[in-house]
């Protein structure tokens, strides 16, 4: 009787309403990618023209000028090092304040929490490049513009996860720092900051190394750095310049990657 | 009981090398600044402007929304064509790349691969596409789908790292070919975390492709970067407030796309 209902049974994985979902997904994404390439508006003059151009640009970038680098782009390239570290560090000393507005043990407001939340996603939303556009066009074209692009950025990643941090960490030790009449500065800094201190710092280092690498940009609408450099030669069409850019990017993202992975792996 | 030492009865000692390291924090932060010309002057003068800049701002100016939509729909197009042609090709690079199922002559060009295309921002990316296919939207999509790969394919060459080879060599006993034994003992298994880079990817490139315009390679950045250069701010903020919207839009069906498929991730993972 049992192997009867058994054979009868037919053994499906997902319930008809996750298939009819997953159908839809499926259906959403092919839908989208047919009327994307149906409307994308693509000149096939162009599309033809791509190989030669494309050899032609390397035979320009080459010879790569290395000459230009002590005099054209070492600066640049320093300068694009501090504002990823400024940046890095003023974002993460402006998150503190609102990563804790944002945990709701620490502020017990909903409304206040809503806005630091809000104040963290808008930070996140808004691409490095607009926040560049925006503070040149208030501080003028420079470093200055770049720095705060870089922080503004990065405001919203270190201090949501500040924030989730707070939420998260151990009551004891905290009850205890309560029992024993503590200050809430005391309690901010004994109790709750050596609990976030491991992964604040890991954030803090991930967002540097992303920072190095979208500084490097922020020269192309005028927020100072290493892009800068770049912008200049490209627009003397200047491509072994172009080349050498290009190569002292790769290298400084690559050495940031390394040495991110090194002190990670040591102190966390 | 007398004889404790003063400074065993502190609660919590003095950590010389943390101080010493916050000292360094602020001496550098104090000559990077000095270095960067950043000056309080400089700063309030910038504060006059801003003010003066957000009351341009507002209200925001949507009478040029064909404009906006044009752009919108470009930047929305770019981004779903790079995602797809990204996971496309991220599919077999992610799999020569991982180490556990290929050896290491492979793995190494395709690693190396990924982390060239890693290494640059989309932007700069662009500006080399710009110059070889031309200006518009396919240089924005040939981009973005290099950002893709290098960021596509390193998460699933890490995914497929981490699957259980018990299943792979099941599916090999019983004589399956290379091909069956991807189909069925390696891809089920990550089937699950694909589907999250992959939305995960099509949100960072929705983000990405409104940027990539601004140096000619189609979609609204290329709009966004006149207006600011016109000094027409009322447009660029209807424009920023239509991006943040569609970003935002992007972002809630990414997280419903990523709840239906990873339902049964969440009960394999307990």
């Amino acid at each position: 009787m049992s192997t009867a209902t058994l054979e009868a049974r037919t053994w499906r994985r997902f319930t008809p309403a996750q298939r009819l979902a997953r159908f839809a997904v499926y259906l959403a994404m092919v839908t989208a990618i047919v009327v994307s390439i149906q409307n994308i508006e693509v000149i096939p003059e162009f599309l033809l023209d791509a190989p030669e151009q494309m050899a032609d640009l390397f035979k320009r970038m080459w010879p790569i000028a290395f000459a230009y680098y002590p005099k054209g782009v070492h600066e640049a390239l320093i300068e694009t090092l501090h504002i990823a570290t400024l940046g890095t560090i003023m974002a993460a000393v402006m998150a503190f304040p609102i990563g804790l507005m944002a945990a709701n043990n620490i502020t017990p407001s909903r409304t206040l929490n809503a806005i630091a939340r809000l104040l963290l996603v808008s930070s996140r939303s808004v691409n490095s490049l607009v926040w560049a556009l925006l503070f040149v066009a208030i501080f003028g074209p420079g470093a200055l513009a770049g720095t705060l692009a870089i922080a503004f950025r990065s405001i919203g990643f270190v201090g949501k996860l500040v924030g989730d941090a707070v939420e998260e960490a151990n009551q004891g030790t905290i009850e205890a720092l309560h029992a024993v009449g503590a200050p809430w500065l005391s309690v901010l800094t004994k109790g709750y900051w050596p609990q976030i201190q491991p992964a604040f710092w890991s954030v803090v280092l991930f967002r540097w190394d992303i920072n190095v690498r979208e500084s490097a940009v922020l020269g192309l609408v005028g927020g100072g750095g290493i892009g800068m450099a770049l912008d200049t030669a490209m627009n003397l069409f200047q491509w072994d310049r172009v080349a050498m850019v290009l190569l002292a990017i790769f290298a400084v993202v690559i050495v940031a990657e390394i040495i991110v992975t090194q002190i990670r792996k040591r102190i966390i | 009981m007398v004889t404790i030492a003063s400074a065993d009865r502190i609660a919590f000692k003095p950590n010389w090398w943390a101080r010493a390291g916050w000292i360094a924090l602020a001496v550098y932060i104090v000559y990077a600044c000095s270095l960067l010309d950043f000056t309080w002057t400089r700063f309030m003068v910038g504060l006059d402007n801003g003010a003066r800049f957000i009351g341009r701002m507002f209200p925001p100016n949507f009478s040029r929304w064909e404009i906006l939509t044009k752009g919108l729909a470009e930047s929305l197009e770019i981004a779903v064509l790079a995602s797809a042609l990204g996971i496309l090709v991220s599919l077999p690079i992610g799999l020569l790349a991982s180490r556990n199922l290929m050896p290491a002559w492979v793995t190494w060009p395709a690693r190396m691969f990924i982390a060239l295309c890693r290494s640059f921002h989309p932007v700069i990316v662009a500006i080399v596409f710009v110059k070889a296919i031309g200006f518009g939207a396919l240089s924005g999509i040939a981009a973005l789908t290099v950002a893709s790969i290098g960021f596509i394919g390193k998460l699933f060459a890490e995914a497929i790292e981490e699957i259980s080879l018990k299943q792979v060599e099941a599916v090999r006993a019983t004589g399956a070919s290379f091909m069956n034994v991807i189909t069925y003992g390696v891809l089920p298994q990550v089937f699950g975390r694909f589907i999250g880079f992959g939305t995960y990817q099509l949100d960072s490139n929705l983000r990405n492709s409104t940027m990539v315009g601004i140096v000619g390679a189609g979609g609204i950045g290329g709009a966004l970067f006149a207006a600011f250069q016109r000094f027409d701010y009322d447009f660029v903020c209807a424009m920023l407030l239509a991006i943040i919207f569609l970003i935002f839009v992007g972002e809630v069906i990414a997280t419903r796309v990523r709840a239906i498929f990873l339902e049964r991730g969440k009960v394999d993972e307990e």
